[in-house]
């Protein structure tokens, strides 16, 4: 295991990279995908793996029976699977509607820069009457 | 322990959830917004003085003893910090008011950006480096949305590349999170700095030092990582690009300067090349920012260059190591948040009266509002460094530090960018201030007053508050350096934040 993890990690790692230098924004996505779990991994197993006793404290004692495994890489791994649960679908969602409003997910057309930069800003009245501030 | 400490993360969590109940009435959520922000203000000022009279103050959250649980520590450095970020939400609370529209209100405008400070306030005061990424998550979600709200084609450019740019960097941080844990078993930075020098390996120490440089390199946009930058922060509605221009590119600097004065020191890293790197990369972000600025017509994209060359002089006076460079830096940085974010308010002004952000067809603004000049002035002369204006006094200490450290190179280099930066403000001023009224002018041009009809003075008073501490600042500069100071030694002497969180050792 402590071998074949790393070496899987880093083989995960370099297979996102490649997708992440891909023009279709879809395989940036799932470079990003791939990555975040080829990170999981080695904080998986950088977190002093080991075949212990569960840490569980039994009922009656105060501390769980030494020696026992280390329950925080899990811990961590746990948030950073949320985050980036969380994450990914936000990306998703915003890839999904650069493509319904720019019709392509080739990233040298999505990407090419906008003439009016002042698209964004949406008076909120006209200034004549004073508006509604 | 001070309870005090969860407060400027709390309020706007409060605050956020309030607006969000209220999400229906836009009237309500501004107020809200206006007053969380004060809140938030008053919470920070109260702890501060309790920082500035009895040092740094920690709190262990949940009562865990110091590396087990989670600590949020406040020291001088995290709470000058604060300070600005506190009031840089007032301002922008204000000017969100006039400058948002009805739609971004009702998708919720409001939480996001009381989100997003809440992420800021917690990467700025917590002590613990896994917690710091959740932060920074925290924060990243919030811009996200706050990028792409909207919709409109350019700002969904715009988010694409800052999204997977960043989405990159907050996995190599995390990784380096995870190559710190293997060799230390420890995740608390005050338990990191006791343990990193013990360290066997050091050649590792050193690449996850340059793990964490290329993330939060990323993050704060420093040579050759910025590109992302200019591309994306002028696409949003301008109360966001100053917010994004102004702060969140200051925390990327900040965790740079915490982790690489805590963490990665002269007593854990054994390589004198840490500082060379940060020196060169300092150098060059000053040069190359300041060139793409020159070469760009944009309102907001010339600002874009300019936040990328200010950012070389901080990584430049945190390279310095010394008590006087980081002292200039930490300056450097609170000065650059203030001048910085007022200039993309004033290009807000300015569209909104000439309709474009293209200098080519903007002209006449200085006969028509002779006032919006004048703070148009005060804001780019004190980012190019002019005395007596803040600006000056942050140039000047990094000056003084790069020059008693014999480094006569990178401190001339700064001085020639301060120069280009006043170029490209000339540029600005000769065609938006002096040039001629464009032929097409939307029709309310010189005829609204700042002050009265049409309510421009929501925008107007928030420029003309940071304008004033610009002058202030730049007037009666001793006692904020000699804060700036107190956070610079406090840095240096690592020995009082270990033992403040660990407790004597």
């Amino acid at each position: 295991m402590d071998t074949i993890l790393p070496i899987l990690a880093g083989t995960i790692f370099a297979t996102g990279i490649y997708l992440l230098l891909r023009r279709s924004l879809i395989l940036t996505i799932i470079g990003i995908i791939l990555i975040s779990n080829s990170v999981n991994l080695a904080l998986f197993s950088l977190g002093r793996l080991s075949t212990e006793n569960p840490p569980l404290i039994k009922a009656g004692s105060l501390e769980p029976l030494a020696p026992f495994a280390n329950p925080l890489p899990q811990a961590l791994i746990l948030t950073a699977i949320v985050i980036g649960f969380g994450l990914l679908a936000f990306a998703l969602a915003l890839a999904y509607r650069s493509y319904r409003e720019l019709g392509t997910v080739d990233q040298d057309e999505l990407l090419k820069d906008a003439e009016d930069t002042s698209a964004a800003i949406v008076p909120k009245n006209d200034f004549k009457d004073g508006g509604d501030v | 322990m001070n309870g005090l400490l969860v407060l400027p993360v709390a309020i706007p969590l409060i605050t956020a959830t309030l607006a969000l109940l209220f999400r229906k009435s836009s009237q309500l959520q501004r107020w809200i917004g206006v007053l969380g922000m004060v809140a938030l203000l008053g919470a920070v000022l109260v702890l501060f003085r309790d920082v500035h009279n009895d040092g740094i103050q920690v709190l262990q959250l949940g009562n865990w003893a110091a590396p087990f649980g989670i600590t949020l520590v406040a020291d001088m450095l995290a709470m000058l910090m604060l300070g600005i970020s506190a009031i840089m939400g007032v301002i922008i609370g204000i000017y969100s008011i006039f400058d948002i529209d009805r739609e971004r209100e009702r998708f919720g405008y409001y939480p996001l950006l009381h989100i997003l400070i809440m992420g800021v306030n917690g990467s700025f005061l917590t002590g613990d480096i896994f917690n710091l990424y959740v932060w920074f998550e925290v924060m990243l979600i919030a811009s996200f949305t706050l990028l792409a709200l909207g919709n409109s084609k350019n700002q969904l450019q715009g988010a694409l590349k800052y999204v997977f740019i960043n989405l990159f960097s907050s996995l190599i941080f995390l990784f380096g999170v995870a190559l710190l844990y293997g060799m230390t078993g420890t995740l608390n930075m005050a338990d990191l700095a006791v343990r990193l020098p013990q360290v066997e390996n050091t050649g590792l120490v050193t690449t996850v030092a340059m793990i964490f440089l290329v993330s939060f390199g990323i993050k704060s946009a420093i040579f050759p990582l910025f590109f992302w930058l200019p591309a994306s922060y002028h696409t949003p509605p301008v109360a966001i690009s100053a917010i994004f221009g102004g702060l969140l590119t200051k925390v990327g600097v900040y965790a740079l300067i915490r982790v690489f004065t805590l963490l990665f020191t002269d007593a854990s890293v054994h390589n004198d090349y840490l500082h060379h790197i940060l020196l060169w990369v300092g150098g060059f972000t000053m040069v190359i920012g300041v060139l793409g600025a020159a070469s760009h017509m944009e309102f907001r994209k010339i600002l874009s260059f300019h936040i990328v060359s200010q950012i070389g002089y901080m990584i430049m006076g945190l390279a310095f190591n010394t008590a006087m460079g980081l002292m200039g830096a930490i300056f450097y940085v609170l000065h650059n948040i203030l001048a910085k974010s007022n200039l993309f308010l004033i290009s807000g002004i300015a569209q909104r009266l000439l309709g474009t952000f293209e200098l080519k067809k903007m002209g006449g603004l200085y006969k028509h509002y002779p006032f919006l000049a004048v703070l148009f002035l005060i804001s780019a002369f004190a980012l190019a460094g002019f005395p007596p204006l803040s600006g000056f006094w942050a140039k000047l200490s990094l000056v003084k530090a790069g020059l008693s450290l014999e480094l006569y190179v990178i401190t001339g280099v700064a001085i020639l960018v301060g120069l280009l930066t006043l170029f490209s403000m000339t540029k600005i001023w000769l065609t938006a201030f002096w040039g001629t009224v464009p032929e097409e002018v939307p029709g309310h041009f010189g005829k609204l007053p700042l002050f009265g009809a049409g309510k421009l003075y929501i925008l107007v008073i928030p420029v003309m508050i940071i304008a004033g501490m610009i002058i202030l600042v730049g007037l009666n500069a001793q006692p904020f350096l000699e804060l700036c100071m107190t956070a610079a030694e406090q840095l240096l002497d690592t020995s009082v934040y270990i033992e403040a969180v660990l407790g004597p050792q």
